[in-house]
């Protein structure tokens, strides 16, 4: 694009720029990011507002879609509540950047850097000599009654020790161009892995912009996070972990992605334990020493013995380890007691002194009413002003318990009461209007209340900024709704650079060879329990498909549900199931979602393409249930889904690792599929079995083919037992998947168990042996009875060994 | 006043648990001029694997101990040596309570005994309507805050039943005084609610209280387990006072002080919480005698 070039413009230019301008016109923020006060494109967006116009709707319409496809492969989710349940919804990206300059960006950069030292110093006060209480320049009970300081981590941090290393903040912009630092987020800030996942997304609906375009990149500051995390670990031993309190939270997908991107263990609560004042991550291998977690929970949730005793999420012990110096944290426990609103009211006295000047960026302005000047300040201004609890960490514009004193019927006696009697738990805020930024709705751009996230992590220069972050864009026009939970959307930020930047690659493949490798040979117990129950659910849902495609195949040659075979394998092979479509399919629609549920909590362990598969599989079964379907073709459709199931099977096999993980899945899919041919087996084999009951088993256990070439008969009982139950090359044998488990368990390492057999390796060798010295004619259904028992004292035995 | 006491907690759990890990606050406290700890044994059973003694924020002594191996029973012993010195004769040097409001509010103390920690809430202790209309009722603006704090004291007294069948460890002071009964917990929740209600500055005390009575004397209730009382802090010149509403006494050699805290929850005798917990069964004996 060469500059001069931009202000005469083509039609579809102007067109676009004049439907905008009358979007802005009717929007209430007081200014937009894009378009100047006369109606003309910013010089800063112009080179991108060229290039949006000169595509076609189609050619929009087609880019959008590829973005959020983009994210909905990579599993980019969030988590969303409402009043009683949660569910998942995808990342709600607004494929239009907010674009910045450089000379502004260094502004803001230099602004925030100010302000993070500044909270440095504030909380090392906080948790140490409380000089700023004492000398008058914080009151006393904003502390004291504060839920978020906590009493046993005052005094626990070494002198020197930086206590803050990844924070983020949340700016607007003001009605007089400049911003104003709407929140401070110091307590597991999620911002960083969503902004790499946005703009891998926006590489794919503007690939031809990015290429030339001049915009910073954001990946150095995650090489920069990952040499400081290994730096604070310093000389200690343990692994670095990233401590999530797991799918529930809305933010998972991001820690699953971050954990992953920078090479961490991902652990939770539950797969920690103090041991000899040593934080320890349980894995299959036995305890590994902990040195360094990377806290997502909030604080108070970090020990249920010291803490809040309720939390389910953290580990009894920890904030001991962490007086002992055994254990660090990033961020310190108890930071986020500088999220309380009512500190902001202070922050900018505190700076006064410490700096000799105000803060280059302002924070909303607060007032904390349990101080009389500044009860009456508030007050008397009402009409401008948001009230709420002073010591909430949740920014007062998107929370929505906050009152807007300016709106609404409270008389001003009513308010001047409220603010009197509960002063002191009691912050106002100033209400401010927010810029707007594009956004694509309905075919239109139109204008959006934003603000900007942006991360910031520690160096051993002093403080990195991301070049970028990302915006979060308003659902309506109302500037108060800020919380994505309530529908708002999220945009990546582009910081524009001078100088033509270095690679055009969105993110460059660095050399991670130092804790990565550590991180994936350490099998936390949890993610191998999780990894086991992947293998058996989808199996059992595979081994649930060949029973309903078996049923209808017989169904649409004109059996009727009454039918004796049938009759018969409802009761002893599909547990009574009621003679229904949708019953039956039910039976593998189940363990399909539980496959994926398990699977969904391990994320960081499983490659994308396998969680796109499994998710894929659990969509088509979805619409499977919503669709009527034809009879005779409803056992070729279940052909198709086995054949995606047989296909996941094949891509875990294929491309996972030979890790102990993949043991573990490979272990749930073995035992699994041996105790269910076991149980097909017993049914199918007895004399008293209708007619057709050994072609049956053969059916279901796919091996009508291997039958005809092993042996020149008709199925017979031996023949089929010889097959299905005893042969130790067909993958499809109890034997030969008791014999693959026997393999696994071999290989699996306990840490103090010398020579002497683990209980699940003596069980897995003992039913192998039965396997094997057992003739056909011999394997009665009292055998496979026992053997199936068998499997299932295994999979115990291997529960208690390792995943307990 | 010396005493000799012992202590018994037992817990036995219905599934027997591995990995556990205890945070134990039984071990009387030492208070300079009052309070002394000249001896004392504390014995966990199964052996812990590791222990440590550590002292909290308030300066209360714990214990951390930690059991690997799976156990279906744990119990705490304690037996020490404790004396307890008279406290001085009574003289009430406590202001009013609207100028001890206007004293904490201009504190800027974050010291371990600042009444300033014990302004509330917690995240047990919540201002209830009722106790606040409780305390208003009693309240006299022209005594003096310790005459204040032993008026609510007593009124809470005669207003509740002990019962130590109507309550749990986990009930909430709401629900015990809208019932009017409870235990010694109970009371000094009630009571703290109520006195930070007024702006005076409340916390829980736990301890021992010695098993029989002088002789001539009613027997104290709530002397078979550990006991709770409240501390209210009556003015830079009077310091804190500790009231026992269960048996409406101002405290004196008949209490031995284990800890101070906001709550039960900051003293509770035995902290930790089992991960796979099926439901226990918990019993506490205590025995305090008199020495000499």
């Amino acid at each position: 694009m060469i500059e001069g070039q931009n202000q005469g413009g083509d039609e579809a230019y102007q067109d676009l720029c004049r439907r905008y301008q009358a979007q802005v016109g009717k929007g209430r923020a007081h200014s937009d990011e894009m378009m100047a006060q006369d109606g003309t494109i910013k010089p800063v967006w112009e080179p991108f507002f060229r290039h949006l116009s000169s595509l076609s709707p189609e050619e929009k319409s087609l880019r959008f879609t590829r973005g959020n496809q983009y994210l909905h492969d990579a599993g980019v989710l969030y988590r969303q509540y409402d009043e009683t349940l949660s569910s998942e919804r995808e990342w709600p990206l607004s494929p239009i950047p907010v674009v910045l300059s450089e000379e502004e960006w260094q502004e803001i950069s230099t602004a925030l850097v100010e302000r993070a030292d500044l909270l440095e110093y504030v909380l090392q006060d906080f948790y140490r000599d409380n000089d700023l209480v004492r000398s008058g320049q914080l009151p006393a009970t904003l502390l004291s009654q504060n839920p978020a300081w906590l009493r046993p981590m005052v005094g626990a941090s070494s002198r020197g020790e930086t206590l803050l290393n990844s924070i983020a903040f949340e700016i607007g912009r003001g009605p007089d161009g400049k911003w104003w630092v709407i929140s401070d987020l110091i307590e597991a800030p999620s911002t960083a892995g969503f902004a790499i996942e946005n703009r891998i997304a926006m590489g794919r609906v503007f690939p031809n912009f990015f290429g030339n375009a001049m915009i910073h990149r954001i990946a150095d500051f995650f090489n920069d996070l990952q040499q400081n995390l290994l730096d604070l670990r310093g000389r200690a031993e343990g692994e670095i972990a990233l401590l999530s309190p797991g799918p529930m939270n809305q933010n998972y997908a991001e820690h699953a992605y971050m954990a992953r991107y920078l090479g961490l263990l991902l652990v939770e609560g539950e797969d920690l334990i103090v041991l000899n004042g040593q934080a320890m991550v349980r894995t299959v291998a036995g305890p590994k020493p902990i040195s360094l977690l990377w806290n997502r929970l909030p604080s108070s949730m970090f020990d249920p013995l010291e803490l809040d005793p309720t939390s389910m999420l953290g580990a009894p012990g920890l904030a001991q380890a962490l007086r002992d110096g055994s254990l660090k944290t990033v961020n310190m426990i108890g930071a986020g007691v500088l999220e309380t609103r009512a500190l902001m009211a202070f922050l900018p006295k505190i700076a006064r002194a410490r700096l000799g000047q105000g803060l280059a960026m302002s924070n909303i302005a607060t007032w904390w009413c349990g101080q009389d000047k500044q009860r009456d300040h508030v007050i008397a201004n009402s009409p401008r002003m948001m009230v709420g609890d002073a010591f909430s960490t949740t920014p007062l514009m998107a929370d929505p318990k906050t009152i807007s004193l300016g709106e609404g019927g409270q008389g001003a006696e009513q308010i001047a009461e409220m603010l009197r009697s509960s002063a002191r738990n009691l912050v106002g805020q100033e209400a401010v209007t927010l810029s707007s930024t594009p956004v694509w709705e309905g075919g239109e751009l139109v204008p959006r209340p934003m603000c900007l996230r942006i991360s910031l992590g520690r160096t051993r220069n002093g403080w990195t900024v991301m070049p970028g972050g990302y915006a979060r864009i308003s659902a309506g026009d109302d500037a108060k709704a800020l919380a994505m939970q309530r529908g708002g959307k999220v945009a990546d930020v582009w910081v524009t650079s001078n100088t033509r930047i270095q690679s055009s690659r969105v993110l460059t493949q660095n050399d991670r060879a130092v804790s990565s490798s550590s991180a994936q040979s350490i099998l936390p117990s949890r993610a191998a329990d999780n990894l086991f129950w992947v293998g058996r659910y989808v199996e059992r849902c595979e081994g649930n498909m060949r029973l309903f495609r078996a049923y209808y195949a017989r169904i649409s040659e004109g059996a009727d549900h009454s039918d004796v075979l049938l009759e018969y394998m409802r009761s002893a092979l599909m547990d009574d199931v009621k003679p229904r479509a949708g019953d039956i399919a039910q039976r593998f629609a189940d363990p399909l979602v539980r496959g994926m549920q398990a699977a969904s909590r391990i994320s960081d362990r499983f490659s994308p393409d396998g969680m796109m598969a499994l998710r894929d599989l659990v969509e088509q079964v979805e619409r499977l249930e919503r669709r009527r379907v034809p009879l005779d073709e409803i056992s070729a459709e279940i052909s198709s889904l086995l054949r995606q199931v047989t296909g996941f099977a094949g891509l875990v096999h294929e491309n996972m690792y030979r890790s102990d993980g993949w043991r573990f899945l490979s272990l749930g899919t073995s035992l699994e599929r041996a105790a269910n041919m076991c149980a097909v087996l017993s049914a199918c084999t007895p004399e008293a079995v209708p007619a057709g009951g050994l072609n049956l088993a053969l059916e279901i256990g796919d091996s009508v083919v291997s039958h005809r070439a092993r042996f020149q008969v008709w199925a017979n009982k031996a023949s089929v037992i010889d097959l299905l139950a005893l042969d130790p090359r067909n993958p499809r044998s109890v034997r030969y998947h008791v014999s693959r488990a026997k393999e696994h368990i071999a290989r699996l390492t306990l840490d103090g168990a010398g020579h002497v057999l683990t209980e699940v390796a003596r069980l897995v060798l003992q039913t192998e042996t039965k396997l094997a010295s057992c003739r056909p004619q011999e394997a009665k259904p009292e055998f496979l009875e026992e053997i199936r028992l068998d499997i299932q004292a295994i999979s115990n035995a291997l529960n208690k060994d390792y995943l307990a | 006043m010396k005493y000799k006491i012992r202590l018994t907690i037992t817990h036995e759990y219905n599934q027997s648990a591995a990995n556990s890990r205890h945070l134990i606050s039984v071990v009387p406290k030492f208070i300079a001029n009052r309070q002394q700890l000249s001896s004392h044994i504390l014995e966990v059973f199964p052996e812990p694997d590791t222990r440590a003694q550590v002292t909290d924020f308030y300066g209360n002594t714990q214990v951390f101990c930690t059991l690997r191996e799976f156990h279906s029973e744990m119990s705490i012993r304690l037996n020490c040596h404790v004396e307890v010195m008279p406290p001085l004769a009574w003289f009430d040097l406590s202001p009013s309570v609207s100028e001890l409001r206007h004293s904490w509010q201009t504190s800027r103390d974050l010291g371990a005994d600042s009444p300033l920690h014990y302004l509330g809430p917690t995240r047990r202790l919540v201002q209830d309507a009722a106790i606040g209309w409780f305390a208003q009722e009693v309240f006299d603006h022209g005594a003096s805050t310790a005459a204040n704090v032993i008026n609510i004291g007593r009124a809470l007294h005669d207003a509740m039943t002990f019962d130590s069948s109507a309550t749990t460890v986990d009930t909430d002071a709401s629900e015990a005084f809208a019932l009017r009964r409870g235990v010694c917990q109970d009371f000094s929740h009630i009571m703290i609610l109520a006195l930070q209600s007024l702006g005076i500055p409340a916390g829980y005390v736990s301890g021992y209280l010695r098993t029989l009575p002088p002789e001539g004397g009613v027997k104290l209730e709530g002397a078979d387990a550990m006991h709770a009382w409240v501390r209210a802090w009556c003015g830079p010149q009077q310091g804190w006072i500790e009231y026992d509403p269960t048996n409406a006494t101002l405290v004196g050699t008949d209490h031995i002080v284990v800890g101070y805290g906001r709550d039960y929850s900051d003293v509770s005798p035995v902290r930790g919480q089992l991960r796979s917990s099926g439901g226990q069964k918990n019993a506490q004996a205590v025995d305090v005698a008199i020495i000499g």
